[in-house]
């Protein structure tokens, strides 16, 4: 089957079909990373912008790797070195990096929409590396092929997952993909970190994190985004760690073999407890090897082009 | 407009080619000492593991077997696109083996190209061999095969598809006129 889509913006507009290429691609490009030699040439002498307007280390080295990894030139843009914070308007960002002929840029931005922004105004593929609250495919498609590869399939799947579910572009993604691919999501939060409506997209919502919990496959905890909340969203964080913060306690409400899942990085002792992240039931740097070969999938997949028949 | 198909080599033909094949790599290695069979995704792989089990009823022995995948190897990605990646899984070392790469069929020489450069990532090799069921002709680049179960002088128009039944087995090779 062909890969038909020039940017990746979002999981929503992914197919299941589309989301277990990617999978099966990352899983064939793992391989590489436990080589001596770390490099094959598939993607030799093309050019990847990582154009990043919020501060990342995680993410943006992981795609600087996969490119790297497939043989691309890989350039890092990052605000603080950027011309925006001289003024420039992103649609003339845009246009400048048009006229250097990347094949494919990498983009994170604090507003919902950036990406699909760029997308429309130049000739290269756009992959979002998340936009505002809105979307961060990448981070969804890895943290499947995480799942699939400790539960052998994602059909019939029960995932819980717990935190700031509005701020959460974590939770959105996932929760399109998750649905797409046959699993069940419940999501779980304080009421002013849950957004009203949000079972319409299909989620089942609980207020208690123990409900969400018990009976899981898989627990996804989310990260408490300090620097994104107003004081007014949480009293404080020593109660919010108490009502919804992952413990060896009320982990055992999960599955017995149920996995934990963080994107990073964590806040030990706020979402999660060390005694879990460092627990056996964590995949937490799982996730993060898994990451490299998700985004070198994409980045693959991307660079063929829209297929022609 | 319907295509006329030739049956070129049948279940046996495949059968006495391979079992010669597997003699001639015997005989040029001096046996099976360092020798490994790598087989090209996808239809090089299943007749590696053909060729495997005719050396081990010759001489006794098992050698290792590997496979490998060149889509990340391959020079038209701009021209055909993202295919579908299959999996390289080579357990064993390569360095100073005497590799012997198996396909299906030998056209351009762009696969057996792509499929050297994968082994040489991997590892050094001490000689890489070439086994191929069909050699059709028309090479686009200065390789050729150390063992051929049998030539066949095509056209660019014509197909040749080798046919593997559900379990892996080749039953025939076709020759496809359009």
């Amino acid at each position: 089957m062909a890969f038909r889509h020039k940017h990746i913006l979002g999981t929503e507009f992914l197919s299941r079909e589309d989301i277990e290429l990617i999978l099966d691609t990352a899983e064939s490009f793992k391989e590489i990373n436990s080589r001596e030699i770390k490099k094959v040439p598939i993607l030799r002498g093309k050019t990847i912008i990582n154009l990043f307007f919020e501060a990342s280390t995680r993410t943006r080295t992981s795609f600087e790797i996969a490119g790297k990894r497939l043989s691309a030139d890989t350039v890092n843009i990052s605000a603080s070195s950027s011309s925006v914070v001289k003024g420039e308007t992103l649609e003339d960002t845009a246009k400048n990096l048009e006229a250097m002929k990347p094949d494919i840029v990498v983009m994170r931005h604090s507003a919902s929409g950036a990406p699909h922004y760029l997308a429309e105004r130049i000739q290269s593929s756009v992959i979002n590396a998340g936009d505002g609250a809105h979307e961060h495919p990448s981070q969804a498609l890895l943290d499947l092929l995480t799942i699939r590869e400790h539960k052998g399939t994602l059909e019939g799947l029960t995932v819980a997952i717990i935190g700031d579910i509005t701020h959460s572009r974590v939770a959105r993604s996932n929760l399109y993909a998750m649905q797409k691919m046959g699993m069940k999501v419940r999501l779980a939060g304080p009421g002013t970190m849950v957004p009203p409506g949000i079972e319409k997209l299909g989620a089942e919502v609980h207020t208690d994190m123990r409900e969400a919990i018990r009976g899981a496959d898989v627990v996804m905890m989310l990260r408490i985004q300090l620097e994104r909340q107003g004081k007014t969203m949480l009293p404080t964080l020593r109660e919010y760690a108490q009502f919804f913060g992952l413990n060896t306690e009320n982990l055992k409400l999960a599955k017995e073999d149920a996995i934990v899942l963080h994107p990073g990085p964590m806040n030990r002792g706020v979402e999660i407890s060390s005694y879990v992240a460092d627990g056996p039931q964590n995949v937490i740097l799982e996730q993060v090897e898994n990451g490299v070969a998700v985004r070198m999938a994409l980045l693959y997949l991307v660079a063929g082009g829209e297929a022609k028949e | 407009m319907a295509n006329i198909e030739t049956v070129i080599l049948d279940r046996a033909g495949i059968g006495r080619a391979l079992t010669r094949i597997a003699h001639e790599i015997l005989e040029r290695n001096k046996g099976t000492s360092g020798v490994v069979l790598v087989g090209i995704r996808t239809g090089g792989d299943h007749l590696a593991s053909q060729l495997r089990a005719r050396i081990a009823e010759i001489e006794g022995e098992e050698v290792s077997l590997g496979a490998v995948d060149v889509t990340m190897y391959r020079d038209d990605l701009g021209t055909r696109g993202s295919l579908p990646m299959g999996k390289t899984e080579i357990p064993f070392p390569l360095d100073g083996r005497r590799v012997v790469l198996v396909d299906d069929v030998l056209y351009t020489g762009r696969t057996i190209r792509a499929a050297m450069d994968a082994l040489i990532d991997l590892g050094r090799p001490r000689s890489i061999q070439l086994a191929v069921l069909i050699d059709r002709g028309h090479r686009e680049l200065p390789i050729r095969a150390d063992y051929v179960g049998r030539n066949v002088p095509t056209s660019h128009e014509e197909q040749i598809h080798v046919q593997f039944d559900e379990d892996l087995q080749p039953i025939e090779v076709r020759l496809i006129k359009p």
